[in-house]
């Protein structure tokens, strides 16, 4: 059972080192990303999302969709615990896993069965488990012998290869992804592919910032379109989608 | 308020200590990172403190025309721990600023970056203290029995490192400045405290200010007076100790309030 409950949450980012007035920033105000004004000390902030109140249930294959600077990489933040919202509530019931990027933590100078444990561990996995599922991984990840050689003498999509290997070996029952993970060549991404089915089908909520129409309507059951930090517009993925990349 | 802030803090502190796997898997990857592909690895850090820890023991010893059986023992605990202690506090600023990436994408506690940096320079400190075996060695001193009490007294010391690199993580996420002013501090702090100069040498009423009221003081001393065979007074076990339990209240009270802003600030 997994849940997740927004009631009018916003993201304020506070700006340190801004000069409140300026030309400049009221020029940028006009263009993209949230709203940037200034509070009643004097600071600068820059609201990233504001009131967002909607709910998450098991089942729920959501789909972010907005242009840059929407706020969907701050929504994706506050669903993984990473911030919390500035003001309203987020409540988050259930393990959150978030592949935002697959490579964090990868350490070149150390070897890939090493980096395997550092990426397996900062996911959340015990050393047990790691330990476990490791022939697997270096099976999947198809890199041999390379697997006791330094991540430096990596090519970048064996590098890529190893992070998708272990990243994708965790089951979250709340996964929260920016954009699709897809890797490797045509024959590696028939196999990452079926991979990352597994681990969505496992999962109880998904979460997936996209710009790909395709991949909303394959893979998400829910689409939430923000625009300039609020939802524009919440549905089924065909309604969205008509609206949002048009027919 | 307070309770829902206090909460948060031990909440957070109780799970970055369950991940301990975590912890001590970052922090020797800390250390394997810097001296990869090194011969002699972490053992530079010993190598160039042990020659740091003769040359001064030379020149002051002669300056201050202390046996040297009795100064050079002093000097290198003395030094050891200093390193350790001042090398926890430049870095607890920057602990969780230096964590960014991982801050702004993992719910990874976030007690778990300041135990990483904690766990790191205990491993080095671990490197560093063989320099002193050999230093009783060169001086012919013996090792009682009574330097185990080193042991418990490193244990405050670490507890207190602990709470002060939270709570200067904390501040220094949000003031970047304050790096700058701690590493100054630091640094008056080092020639204040007995550590290049015997506390005997101190007399009268300049030496209760340099030592009772000095804090550090009594921190090293709890680690150093056993290494050194002598007895720690009580008072400095008090001061560690009430700098422990005063210092982790108000720790818990500050993150708690502050913990949910810290990602935004960095």
């Amino acid at each position: 059972m997994a849940s997740i409950e927004f009631h009018n949450a916003c993201v304020d980012f506070p700006i340190y080192n801004a000069n409140a007035r300026s030309l400049k920033k009221r020029l940028i105000e006009v263009a993209t990303g949230g709203k940037i004004s200034t509070n009643e000390k004097g600071r600068v902030t820059v609201r990233a999302l504001e009131n967002l109140t909607f709910s998450l249930n098991d089942g729920d294959r959501i789909g972010l969709l907005g242009h840059n600077g929407a706020g969907k990489s701050t929504l994706l933040r506050l669903l993984s615990g990473v911030y919390a919202p500035s003001s309203g509530t987020t409540k988050i019931n259930g393990e959150v896993a978030s592949l935002i990027d697959i490579s964090l933590g990868i350490d070149p100078e150390a070897t890939g069965r090493e980096n395997i444990f550092i990426r397996g561990i900062l996911l959340g996995m015990t050393k047990n488990d790691i330990s476990k599922k490791l022939e697997e991984i270096i099976e999947f990840s198809e890199l041999g012998d390379f697997i006791d050689m330094p991540v430096r003498t990596y090519s970048s999509g064996m590098h890529l290869r190893l992070a998708f290997a272990v990243s994708t070996t965790i089951r979250p029952e709340i996964l929260i992804m920016d954009e699709w993970l897809s890797v490797g060549d045509e024959g590696f991404k028939h196999k990452a592919e079926m991979r990352m089915n597994d681990l969505v089908k496992a999962t109880n909520i998904l979460v997936i910032a996209s710009h790909s129409r395709e991949l909303i309507m394959h893979a998400c059951n829910r689409v939430i379109w923000l625009e300039h930090g609020k939802v524009k517009m919440d549905a089924d993925p065909t309604t969205v989608t008509r609206a949002y990349f048009g027919e | 308020m307070l309770n829902n802030s206090i909460s948060i803090a031990l909440a957070d502190i109780g799970t970055a200590v369950k991940r301990y796997s975590l912890v001590g898997m970052l922090g020797w990857q800390d250390v394997r990172q810097r001296y990869r592909r090194s011969a002699v690895g972490p053992f530079w850090l010993t190598i160039s403190m042990g020659v740091m820890i003769g040359t001064i023991g030379l020149v002051f010893g002669q300056i201050f025309n202390s046996p040297m059986k009795e100064f050079l023992p002093f000097l290198a605990a003395g030094m050891i721990l200093w390193s350790f202690i001042a090398t926890c506090l430049t870095e607890g600023c920057t602990s969780l600023i230096a964590a960014e990436s991982i801050i702004k994408q993992l719910p990874i506690p976030l007690f778990v970056h300041v135990l990483r940096m904690l766990w790191r320079n205990t491993l080095i400190l671990a490197h560093n203290i063989v320099i002193y075996p050999l230093v009783l060695l060169a001086v012919q001193k013996p090792l009682g029995i009574e330097a185990l009490l080193s042991i418990p007294g490193f244990i405050l010391l670490a507890l207190n490192l602990a709470w002060a690199s939270l709570l200067l993580g904390i501040f220094c996420a949000r003031y970047r400045d304050l790096p700058q002013i701690i590493t100054s501090v630091l640094q008056i702090a080092f020639y204040l405290t007995p550590i290049m100069w015997l506390p005997t040498l101190i007399s009268g009423r300049s030496g209760t200010y340099l030592l009772d009221f000095n804090p550090i003081y009594h921190l090293i001393q709890i680690v150093r007076a056993p290494l050194l065979g002598q007895d720690v007074s009580s008072t400095s076990w008090w001061v560690a100790g009430a700098m422990a339990l005063l210092g982790w209240c108000i720790a818990i009270i500050i993150y708690g309030h502050y913990k949910r802003r810290i990602a935004y600030w960095i």
